[in-house]
């Protein structure tokens, strides 16, 4: 096996590339210090175990250098340093030494003593761990089943309560015409979404803030409004009638509105390709968001992780390897939402983009998708041959190679450094697009070209 | 249902742009709802018994709406753009690569602004340098690192030339496409712009159509081809070109000026434009064989003689009383600079642009050495030695030069030529660069570091092995003296990018912290040791960096060399 072309298989794995540690870091700081160490300088006595782990002692300002260990598998991470990001910048440097410098951090078999007592805890908890169990957020649940289904009758009250309200909101809205919503500002809006968070309705509340931000936002806005403030109707009106939906879209329904969602179905095991991997912040709160691809099963997935502000969310995925692992989906129909559950084996690259067509095809699975959930967004698709191409008036689309066919890409992608890896990637020729499809256009997350072999990550 | 198949648009969600206005069933809903449904009744037919007017117009939005975004098409495809033109060079070595990614990573600066470096080496130093080692290569740069690579020549000019070449044909494509990267479109190395140098008659298009930045570069370009068809171009449109562009022109002849421009250059000797007669004049005095030269060296000649009566072993000097019409014309500027005599300004300018080989015959077949070590009458010393020594450095005369900087071990000050380190700097640059090497080398081990920083920075990098040692045992002997390493950091940033990499295992020894003498600056121990860390994390990694782009990375892969796949890239065609 190891003198074949194909990736090894076996537990040695592959070096992660750059890119792929960076996508770790919690923050432009703790990427830029990282980077710093992640020359031989700094190190001493590192290495790398055949099951994934890496060790090296980093020596900082102070007298003794501190003890970095990161298990690539996780990929989970311990250092001695009083850092309080995580991962820190000694794991950041380590894994960026290990993907770069194979001499500076050779594989051995030894394990020192102050890694080894470590790993040997994780590899432990590891077998210990029953199937399906990793990442449900169940361990700390109550005893006491009937307070607890008190408290989400209580729940369910005060979201009726705030969802009527808006929906007199609405109604008064469209009572004295979408034109004086430009004239009444924002702070009308910010108000009502306070009054949706006090029902503990967040997803109400978020789609609020978004209506908020339509007035005055460019040609067609009256549409755009009359439009969001539909679907937010058919939102309340799908709560307030929920007991007449048929389960899977009750959940959905559910989910909108910003109720917690178990996740309950079966685990599905596969090998995912990790696609991408992109961090938004509102302040407070860090979202990740991974995108997967069964390569057997053909399902999307979408891992969801938070951090607080500052600290990087616990889970991360290496953009660009295919992990064999079980997730657990969320329920719902049209959801794409899963938790990551447990790993098999060593993680491999990518072996190519997920089976993609035409851009036609691609708005036509978001139609399809909208059937399951109508106030879908977007849905992730791959776009198989397609150039990017200016269009006139500034912004930019992917073009069929072959056909007159095209999608535009959305306001936010344009704002993106991505755009312009993918313009490079392309070069005026086809390149293979995975990004999520939507009525807003077509938002890329990762392209393969010509010569390249992994993903390339355009987030 | 016509209205529900529209075209994605995220400016125009429903599509209203179209040519043909009808007022569809969406259309009434929208007017209704911009006006209110107080004041416009929704069409009638959404109306439903036992709802108010608002909620039926939302239900009725909402099934339009998702219908509407369930039955999107794609857009109509705009004009693609030309594809990027092929590029041929060979493929970066994977490492190499990643070893990019790393550097353009770091770019924004170090963190902290100004603080203590530590012991980590600045990555954005060796930008300059990894990148002009790949293009000796010849490879070909990964598409996508290409925005990073323009963003950072963006903020750099240093980096510019490198880093367009490096960036080739398809990172001028990109710079096309984005406002911000215009400046790779005027650079002087918009190569793959220009046309084939052989190709006479786009040549003569874009040169007389061209933008100015681009006719300067395809005048390169040609000359660096065929000298006689530049000029022949130049010709072509001299007497029309704007005064400010002319000298422009000229000042491009500077490379591989030769004899065979002085007819050209004689010419523009009579230009309208002052600032380009005195280039013209400068040019020809940089040729010893041309008529200027030989002009000039007859008037210095005049002014600078052995003294006969004090036994012939004086140089005696009498300056100029005017400055004529003639001598005017070959570029001596009249009018000195405020604080200086006219007759010893005049004089400068004659032995300035006098052929350096008029000397020794002049007077009395002294070699260099000798007429450099007479005694000059007068208090001319300094007037002539300088004028020696800017003549020595426009005419590239390396013997010269080294008499005129004198012995490395002597005191500046008591040095015969200039005591001017940006002067002596540049009479090095005309050395080779062995030379070059071991009189910096020399002059560290008389003078330590202090002043060496303008003169380290003329020498060839790597350092040469006695340059190295010098510039170490002068670090080390600092360091005994107990100063704070960042009195030395110009010098220690030099060394981090110039030092032969091969230095680093015997600066090793150096990295250990050591007993602090006792007259020690406070804790300056500490900082000598890490900034000696650094500098042997810089070599240890300007080495790989360098073997990354030889490609040998892949012998010490854990497959080792017998694995195919590595066996393959190994074998990879180098390039051209």
């Amino acid at each position: 096996m190891g003198r074949s072309n194909v990736v090894d298989m076996n537990q040695t794995g592959v070096r992660w590339t750059t890119e792929q540690v960076l996508a770790l870091a919690p923050d432009e700081a703790s990427r830029k210090a990282g980077n710093k160490l992640g020359t031989a300088g700094p190190w001493s006595e590192a290495g790398s175990g055949s099951a994934g782990a890496v060790w090296g002692l980093c020596k900082g300002s102070g007298g003794k250098p501190y003890q970095t260990i990161v298990d690539t598998t996780g990929p989970a991470y311990k250092c001695s340093c009083p850092s309080r990001k995580f991962p820190c910048k000694h794991a950041l440097g380590l894994l960026l030494l290990w993907s770069a410098d194979e001499r500076s951090v050779p594989e051995t078999a030894e394990e020192p003593g102050w890694a080894g007592e470590w790993l040997e805890g994780r590899r432990k908890r590891g077998e210990e761990r029953p199937a399906g169990e990793a990442g449900a957020a169940g361990s700390g649940k109550p005893a006491d089943p009937e307070a607890a289904r008190r408290r989400a009758e209580r729940r369910a009250a005060r979201i009726s309560a705030g969802a009527t309200e808006l929906e007199q909101r609405l109604t008064d809205l469209l009572h004295g015409g979408l034109a004086s919503a430009e004239q009444s500002g924002y702070g009308l809006w910010e108000e009502t979404a306070a009054r949706m968070v006090d029902a503990q309705a967040p997803g109400l509340a978020g789609r609020v803030r978004e209506l908020g931000a339509i007035p005055g936002s460019g040609a067609g806005w009256p549409v755009r409004l009359l439009e969001e403030s539909a679907l937010l109707h058919l939102l309340t009106t799908a709560w307030l009638g929920r007991d007449r939906l048929p389960e899977p879209l009750a959940t959905t329904v559910r989910t909108r509105i910003g109720l917690p969602s178990p996740a309950g179905g079966p685990p599905v095991r596969d090998h995912w390709l990790v696609l991408a991997q992109d961090d938004s912040s509102d302040g407070k709160l860090v979202t990740r968001r991974i995108r997967l691809y069964g390569r057997d099963s053909g399902r999307s997935a979408l891992l969801l992780a938070f951090g607080a502000a500052g600290r990087s969310p616990q889970l991360g995925l290496p953009v660009g390897l295919m992990i064999e692992a079980e997730i657990t989906p969320h329920g719902g129909a049209g959801q794409l939402r899963a938790d990551w559950g447990r790993q098999f084996g060593a993680p491999a690259p990518v072996p190519g983009p997920p089976p993609g067509g035409s851009t036609t095809a691609a708005i036509e699975a978001y139609g399809a998708a909208l059937r399951a959930d109508p106030w879908l967004d977007a849905w992730p698709v791959t776009l198989t041959d397609v150039i990017p191409v200016p269009a006139p008036g500034g912004g930019w689309q992917l073009a069929d190679a072959d056909g007159e066919s095209a999608l535009p890409l959305t306001d936010s992608a344009l704002s993106r450094p991505g755009l312009w890896k993918l313009a490079a990637l392309s070069g005026g020729g086809p390149v293979t697009v995975f990004g999520e499809c939507g009525h807003r256009g077509f938002h890329p997350l990762a392209a393969w070209a010509e010569e390249i072999p992994g993903p390339v990550p355009l987030t | 249902m016509t209205d529900t198949t529209r075209t994605i648009d995220p400016v125009d969600p429903a599509g209203s742009t179209g040519t043909t206005r009808v007022a569809t069933p969406w259309e009434g809903l929208v007017t209704s709802a911009l006006l209110g449904t107080e004041r416009r009744t929704p069409p009638a037919e959404i109306l439903a018994p036992g709802k108010e007017a608002p909620a039926a117009l939302l239900d009725a939005a909402a099934l339009h709406t998702v219908r509407r975004r369930a039955g999107l098409l794609p857009a109509r495809a705009a004009a693609r753009p030309e594809p990027a033109a092929h590029d041929g060079r060979a493929r970066l070595p994977e490492a190499a690569g990643r070893r990019l990614r790393q550097l353009l990573a770091d770019r924004s600066g170090p963190s902290g602004g100004g603080g203590r470096r530590g012991a980590a080496p600045d990555l954005t130093e060796l930008l300059p340098q990894w990148l002009a080692a790949a293009n000796e290569h010849g490879y070909r740069v990964p598409a996508a690192v290409l925005p990073a690579l323009l963003d950072a020549a963006r903020a750099r000019t240093d980096l510019r030339p490198q880093a367009l070449t490096f960036a080739g044909p398809r990172g001028l494509w990109l710079a096309r496409l984005n406002p911000e990267w215009k400046f790779a479109l005027r650079g002087a190395s918009g190569g793959a712009l220009l046309p084939d140098p052989r190709d006479g008659e786009a040549v003569r298009l874009l040169w007389e159509e061209g933008l100015f930045a681009e006719r300067v570069a395809l005048l390169a370009a040609v000359r660096a081809q065929d000298a006689e068809a530049s000029r022949a171009l130049l010709a072509s449109t001299w007497s029309t070109e704007r005064a400010e562009d002319r000298l422009m022109f000229l000042d491009s002849l500077r490379t591989g000026l030769s004899g065979a421009d002085e007819p050209f250059l004689d010419r523009a000797l009579s230009d309208r434009s002052r600032n380009v007669r005195h280039t013209a004049a400068e040019l020809l005095s940089a040729l010893p064989g041309s008529a200027l030269a030989g002009r000039m060296a007859a008037r210095a000649a005049t002014c600078v003689s052995m003294d006969r009566t004090g036994g012939g072993q004086v140089i005696t000097v009498e300056a100029p009383h005017e400055c004529d019409a003639d001598m005017q014309r070959d570029g001596v500027v009249p009018a000195p600079p405020a604080g200086r005599g006219e007759r010893s300004w005049w004089l400068g300018q004659l032995v300035e642009a006098a052929p350096l080989d008029t000397w020794p015959a002049r007077l009395g077949g002294r070699t260099p050495e000798e007429i450099v070590a007479l005694p000059v009458l007068d208090d001319w010393a300094d007037e002539l030695h300088a004028a020696w020594c800017r003549a020595a450095v426009r005419q590239r005369d390396a013997r010269w030069s080294l008499v005129l900087l004198g012995s490395p071990a002597a005191s500046p000050a008591a040095g015969p030529g200039t005591s001017s380190l940006a002067e002596r700097a540049k009479l090095l640059a005309t050395l080779p660069p062995a030379e070059r090497a071991s009189w910096v080398a020399s002059f560290i081990a008389a003078h330590g570091l202090s002043e060496a920083f303008q003169l380290l920075g003329v020498c060839a990098v790597p350092w040469a092995e006695p340059l190295g040692r010098a510039v170490v045992d002068a670090l080390d002997i600092a360091r005994d003296a107990g100063s704070y390493p960042w009195s030395f950091s110009g010098v220690m940033g030099l060394a981090e990018r110039c030092l032969d990499p091969a230095e680093a295992s015997r600066l090793e020894l150096l990295t250990a912290a050591q007993d602090e003498p006792e007259d020690a600056s406070p804790g300056a121990g500490g900082y000598w040791s890490e900034a000696f860390r650094r500098l042997v994390s810089t070599l240890r990694l300007r080495a790989s960096m360098l073997a990354e782009l030889d490609g040998l990375d892949g012998l010490n892969s854990p497959n080792g060399p017998d694995d195919p796949g590595r066996l393959a890239e190994l074998t990879e065609p180098a390039a051209p």
